[in-house]
């Protein structure tokens, strides 16, 4: 097997007396897509800027392209590109001058074609010497991509990237990190959406600084042992709560106007809901237990440690 | 149209509170700009300085010489620091800005004295700042024959005799027009180098991380060397800049003369503009915004304007005051920028000013990168 990506172990951060990342282990492998989710506040921003050489870590150990967590992180930053949650470039800078100081930051050789190349490649060329503050939030989100892919890092972290895009845009977006992904650049990024979590090819689930699960979705949702109902009609009052009190009901979650019944008592929660279904004349009927549930499930028993 | 709500109104008035509350740094500059004004325009100026350092030059030490002394002592204004025995040495004390004044008492001035030959008595005046030594020269005039009444001999005490018995001289050095124009433009100098310098590169580096662009900046490998430096440079420039029109306006407008070398006088001000960036650095770690920086600013520059002896004479505060005072760098510059324009002073004459404002970059440094570690992390 190829050396991992990324591969570290037991990694601690604190701010202040709040222990934000606890002993994280993480393995991810070349050209492989690694989603984060998590809860806001879960860790995910920390980790990732710990990886990236931009926070040391407390405590820990590993490696990140093969370079060392700890004491490499200059090293580790030229061959990485970080992308971060909110948008960083300057805004007073036109998008030429943008990429062109990024360029200047990384030192590279060629430095006006790279930067031409990279406004072809956005179809941004007409526009060059627009004001990056003066674009709208998807066309700064795929700037803020374009300049962290302009050194050529071989791996790419991008935290919360499609926050605040039309799905359209978010849509392109994916499809351009699954074009990296071929060209065997790893790509590790941390989301909220149960669609992009689907795009990625494993995942992990952090809460208070703790990874509960990871693997591929199909492994995560099998860990969590669920049984999964779907009934119709979910949108009527008092119905999810009603659902919530029955025997053997760990969660109810809806999507729409059908809710997801889950419990990880199988033969309690069929009696359970038969009852209760006959008695509101309901049709439930049992269906495979979504990544969402699985997560919710996840974030319904994780301790809070702090608590 | 809407009615006013008393409910509403309260509200805003309430939040209004609640986050002025938690901004510490400005609550504190509420609380502190008006308490540091007090004390310095209440207790620290002074326009009528007192005790003014003077040195005697003492060709003839007879009674009328010390009688004369004794006086001057008396009147308040002036506080004899030593006594020296070469004019050399007494405009070197002078130039240095050591002494406000020097007294020379010529060979024989006490017999001429009594000879009735009004002997010359010659004081010295650093001038640069007009208003400093303006007080003390207007008491010397009125420093007459009483001084010397009870040692004269008889003939010289009746109502009849010449009132003047001495041939007063005062000098005013380094500026005999008595013009304003030569203290304060120089002056300014250090005074727009402060304000800029400090307040741009605090906005500068509490800029980039208001606009969340500073973490961009760290995940390039970039050094924080590379950064602070690279940001701080293009100050320098513009100090440069700044520096170059004061002086051609204080050449062609003012009339200043430039009597030290210029190349000396940049020197002077890159170490000044030194001073002043280290400052607008630590400030920028430490403050969270761009509007704290500036209040930062602010409250540095209140005290440098007042306590530095641009606007009132130094030697007119209270002890306290003048030890503030010298803890700023605009305190030192000022005497060395006056030094060179005025007086011609040169490099050998300066280290006594130049070591204080070393050690302010020293000491501002070393507590900038202490709270810049912390920011990173």
């Amino acid at each position: 097997m190829a050396e991992l990506a990324i591969d570290v172990r037991g990694l601690n951060k604190h701010f202040g007396t709040h222990h934000v990342v606890r002993d994280l282990a993480l393995q991810v492998r070349p050209g492989e897509i690694f989603g984060f989710l998590g809860p806001n506040g879960s860790g995910k921003t920390t980790s990732i800027r710990m990886i990236c050489g931009l926070l040391t870590p407390d405590s820990g150990e590993g490696t990140c392209l093969g370079l060392d967590v700890m004491r490499q992180s200059r090293e580790i930053k030229r061959q990485v590109g970080y992308m971060t949650q909110r948008f960083s470039l300057w805004e007073d800078l036109t998008i030429a001058e943008n990429l062109d100081f990024v360029a200047r930051m990384f030192g590279m050789r060629g430095r006006r074609e790279a930067v031409t190349r990279a406004l072809a490649d956005l179809g941004l060329e007409g526009r060059r010497d627009q004001l990056a503050g003066t674009l709208s939030g998807g066309w700064k989100q795929r700037l803020a991509l374009a300049a962290c892919l302009l050194h050529e890092p071989r791996l790419l972290l991008l935290d919360e990237p499609t926050a605040g895009v039309d799905p359209k845009a978010r849509r392109d977006f994916w499809e351009e990190i699954h074009r990296l992904s071929a060209d065997g650049i790893t790509v590790l990024v941390s989301t909220h959406y149960m669609d992009e979590a689907e795009r990625c090819h494993r995942l992990a689930y952090l809460a208070y600084g703790q990874m509960l699960a990871s693997g591929t979705g199909d492994e995560i949702i099998a860990g969590q042992h669920l049984h999964t109902w779907a009934i119709d009609g979910g949108d009527a009052p008092g119905l999810a709560d009603a659902l919530r009190a029955l025997d053997g009901v760990d969660q109810v979650a809806s999507f729409g106007a059908r809710l997801h019944v889950s419990g990880q008592d199988a033969d309690g929660l069929a009696a359970g809901l038969k009852d209760f279904c006959a008695k509101r004349e309901l049709d439930a009927e049992p269906v495979e237990p979504s990544l969402e549930d699985a997560f919710i499930h996840l974030m319904r028993d994780a301790p809070d440690p702090d608590a | 149209m809407n009615g006013f709500s008393l409910s509403r109104w309260l509200g805003i008035i309430v939040k209004e509170f609640i986050q002025l509350r938690r901004d510490r740094l400005t609550f504190g500059m509420i609380i502190g700009i008006p308490l540091l004004q007090l004390m310095l325009f209440g207790f620290a100026i002074n326009t009528d300085p007192k005790h003014l350092p003077t040195a005697v030059v003492m060709h003839d030490t007879g009674p009328f010489s010390r009688a004369w002394v004794a006086a001057m002592e008396n009147s308040d204004y002036f506080r004899i620091v030593g006594s020296v025995r070469a004019d050399a040495e007494a405009t070197e004390l002078l130039a240095r800005g050591a002494v406000q004044f020097v007294v020379t008492f010529p060979r024989d001035f006490n017999r001429d004295l009594v000879r009735g030959l009004k002997p010359q008595l010659l004081v010295e005046a650093d001038a640069t700042d007009p208003v400093a030594a303006g007080g003390a020269i207007s008491v010397l005039n009125k420093l007459g024959r009483s001084v010397f009444a009870p040692d004269l001999p008889g003939a010289m005490r009746t109502p009849g005799a010449d009132p003047q018995l001495i041939d007063l001289r005062v000098h005013r050095r380094y500026n005999p027009e008595n013009r304003t124009a030569y203290n304060i433009v120089p002056g300014l100098l250090g005074v727009i180098l402060t304000m800029t310098m400090v307040l741009m590169t605090g906005l500068a580096m509490t800029r980039e991380r208001e606009r969340g662009t500073f973490e961009n900046l760290l995940s390039t490998p970039a050094t924080a060397f590379e950064v602070m430096t690279g940001k701080i440079v293009p100050y320098i420039l513009i100090g440069l800049i700044q520096v170059t029109l004061v002086l051609l306006a204080a050449r062609w407008i003012f009339e200043v003369p430039m009597l030290g070398s210029l190349w000396l006088l940049y020197a002077l001000v890159l170490l000044f503009i030194c001073a002043n960036l280290t400052l607008g650095i630590t400030f920028s770690s430490i403050a969270r915004n761009q509007l704290q920086a500036m209040q930062l600013t602010f409250f540095f520059f209140l005290p440098s304007i007042l306590l530095s002896g641009f606007m009132f004479p130094f030697r007119g505060m209270p002890e306290w005051a003048q030890a503030i005072g010298n803890l700023l760098p605009l305190t030192h510059f000022l005497i060395m920028v006056r030094g060179v324009m005025l007086k011609g002073v040169g490099l050998d004459m300066l280290w006594g000013q130049i070591w204080p404002i070393g050690a302010f970059i020293l000491a501002v440094l070393a507590v900038g990168i202490k709270t810049f570690r912390r920011t990173m992390d």
